[in-house]
């Protein structure tokens, strides 16, 4: 009866030391998150506020996108429009072959994951370099990102230096790392010393945007009243990656947009509090022209959004700017780990995006939430992320995909609570159960006597001393 | 499909998707200011955002101060007037000319207290030269100052050239076993000076 994520859940909590070490991770993020909401006293505000230019950006989208493309194209910058992943991917084809490339450096952009752009290219005849350190790590690794902020978060440094070692990095640029920090290569080595094993991706990364016909970012914003685009990083990768080939392609999903700097500041300094429980970014970097020489694209992807704005319950996932703090804050994503999830975003926000973009193949994620409602109170946008979940949960038996057992049990249950002889006649016979033996209630529970045994029925129940005590009075 | 065909299908199942709009919100809450924004700059700077400062006085002469922060430079580059540089990024060809320089020198217009972020507009041919260094050195005045994001959003100014980036201390990451390390693609240390 358990769905795709428990089961996945439960080979993932067969390591304890690893859930433990994910769990506290993502919680020492999470009080991050909180202390920097404590240090800014109009937190409550700028959380309202956010919600409200996302609602309002939102529900006029197809005004402040006009007005986005005109003031881009007034810029010097050539404005795309894809319906879907597949109008994306080709356009982005067209664009790297007018243009002869060949070997592309990539900052992190969940919107290509979404696309599944590096395959494309890749399968194109174009190098595809990830040059955020965590996407670089996973692209050589050939896994998936397991959280939207922190991607290789589930690797550890022996792990990450094998890898290394495995694609000659080591090898080639282990010593210039080992000087830049004055150390002893060997014994960095022996260490697997984080410090050592960041260094040798710089210079390893170093070679790559040297030699790159083109750089792709994705947008963390859209400004609508000067057609620019910002992007957010903590390493500069977006910007070692346009400031060199000379040509830019921004990958922007159309709900990126923001009326202009003044919303632009609500955001800034609500992301990196609520994404990493940092004050910034290290880089907020806006990209309004194309460099002297060089050429600048921008993508407007829409690929399913325009359809959600449609939804009633859902659209509000549009305000989402994937800051991560849902996942975060999530005691099931936090012990069950991103790979848990069958849709790339995992976490709450996930669960809901992938029933948009697919409830047959992600229905199962659903069950991944104790409808604790933690996200909702974190989320720095006001997505109500659990009322969605919930809501999800009611339609999974129209979708039919509700699980036979529980559905069974429910309408048992709705017969019992619907005729209250039966109900008390059942609630005289429950303390019997306790004198089954134990290995006979707990198959017959299944699921349920999984790291709890099955509880004790009280002799007399709570209706009853109830009544007794009114007849005392 | 055509391309102003699926611009028009985009927009139209926007408009027909809207059901309730709302408006743009009033934003004039009462935001964070600092009694000193100068000396919470400062504390920001050389905590969160993992940079040194150094404040300039009366007399001092600015190669002085770059060469007593990063004494074993070899290459400079900047196009900062005042500044001695072996490179200049205005008059390099291509921006790969700027690998391997040690020390970047660069003005930064406006500068926020509450994240140490500083505004750094593209004044120069190549903007490489503010990411492609070992060290940055970003001189910035004191007058520009200001506490909060708002304000610094309110004074920016995008340049000619159509980039500028706000930057807080070297660049950073943790993506290895969250592991905080400076230095990851760009800079590994930034000092910032006061003027």
């Amino acid at each position: 009866m358990s769905t795709l994520h428990a089961k996945r859940a439960n080979e993932f909590v067969k390591d304890t030391a690893v859930v433990d070490r994910h769990d506290a991770t993502f919680w020492a993020v999470r009080s991050k998150r909180d202390k920097m909401a404590h240090e800014v006293p109009e937190w409550e505000e700028l959380r309202e506020a956010a919600s409200r230019i996302k609602k309002h950006t939102v529900t006029h989208l197809a005004d402040y996108l006009e007005m986005f493309a005109a003031n881009a194209e007034r810029n010097g910058v050539h404005v795309h429009w894809a319906k879907d992943a597949a109008e994306y991917n080709a356009i982005v084809l067209q664009i790297l072959g007018d243009h002869g490339v060949r070997k592309v450096v990539k900052s992190k952009s969940m919107l290509t994951e979404e696309c599944g752009l590096n395959d494309s290219l890749i399968s194109n005849g174009i190098d595809v370099v990830e040059t955020d350190l965590g996407e670089r790590i996973l692209q050589l690794l050939g896994v998936p990102p397991s959280h939207i902020v922190m991607p290789a978060i589930h690797i550890t440094r022996e792990q990450v230096l094998e890898c290394f070692r495995g694609h000659g990095i080591i090898e080639k640029n282990g010593q210039q790392a080992a000087d830049s920090m004055h150390g002893d290569l060997k014994k960095l080595v022996a260490e697997a010393d984080p410090t050592f094993l960041t260094r040798c991706a710089r210079y390893h990364l170093r070679d790559n945007f040297m030699t790159a016909d083109c750089g792709m970012t994705g947008a963390n914003f859209g400004i609508a009243a000067t057609g620019e685009v910002v992007v957010c990083t903590n390493e500069g990768n977006a910007d070692m990656s346009t400031s060199i080939p000379p040509l830019h392609i921004v990958s922007m999903g159309i709900e990126k947009l923001i009326p202009d700097y003044e919303s632009m500041a609500v955001f800034q300094r609500l992301l990196a509090r609520n994404g990493t429980g940092q004050p910034t970014t290290v880089y907020t970097s806006h990209f309004r022209k194309p460099r002297p020489g060089s050429e600048m694209h921008i993508i407007l992807v829409d690929n399913g959004r325009s359809d959600i704005l449609g939804n009633e319950d859902h659209w509000q996932t549009l305000k989402c700017m994937r800051c991560g703090a849902c996942m975060n804050t999530c005691p099931v994503y936090r012990r069950s780990g991103g790979y848990s999830y069958t849709y790339f975003i995992p976490g709450p926000i996930g669960i809901n995006l992938g029933m948009l973009k697919d409830s047959d193949v992600n229905y199962n994620n659903c069950s991944a939430c104790s409808l604790c409602c933690s996200c909702d109170n974190v989320c720095p946008v006001k997505v109500d992320l659990s009322t969605q979940i919930y809501k999800w949960r009611q339609q999974l038996d129209s979708m039919h995909h509700a699980d036979p057992m529980k559905k069974t049990m429910s309408e048992g249950m709705k017969v019992m609570f619907d005729h209250p002889g039966l109900y008390n006649a059942a609630l005289r016979v429950a303390p019997l159960a306790n004198s089954l033996p134990s290995w006979l209630t707990n198959i017959a529970m299944g699921a349920w006597c999984q790291g709890h045994d099955m509880p004790v029925f009280a002799k007399k129940s709570f209706h009853r001393i109830w009544k007794d005590g009114l007849k005392d009075e | 499909m055509n391309p102003n065909q699926t611009k028009d299908t985009i927009l139209g199942n926007l408009r027909r998707n809207v059901r309730e709009t709302y408006e743009k919100p009033d934003l004039s809450f009462a935001k964070l200011e600092y009694q000193d924004a100068v000396a919470a700059f400062i504390h920001t700077a050389t905590t969160a955002a993992g940079a040194s400062v150094i404040e300039m006085k009366e007399g001092d002469d600015i190669n002085d101060l770059i060469h007593s922060a990063y004494p074993n430079a070899r290459t400079i580059a900047s196009n900062v007037e005042g500044v001695k540089a072996d490179r200049n990024p205005d008059k390099v060809e291509k921006p790969q000319q700027l690998d391997g320089t040690d020390v970047s020198v660069v003005l930064g217009t406006v500068a926020c207290a509450e994240n140490a972020c500083v505004w750094i507009p593209q004044t120069m041919k190549e903007r490489a030269v503010c990411f492609i260094c070992e060290y940055l050195v970003i001189i910035v005045d004191r007058k520009n100052i200001v506490s909060n994001m708002h304000e610094a959003y309110a004074r920016i100014e995008m340049p000619e050239s159509g980039f500028g980036a706000f930057i807080s201390g070297p660049s950073k990451t943790a993506d290895i076993e969250q592991a905080l390390v400076y230095g990851a693609q760009s800079f590994c240390g930034v000092t910032i000076i006061l003027r």
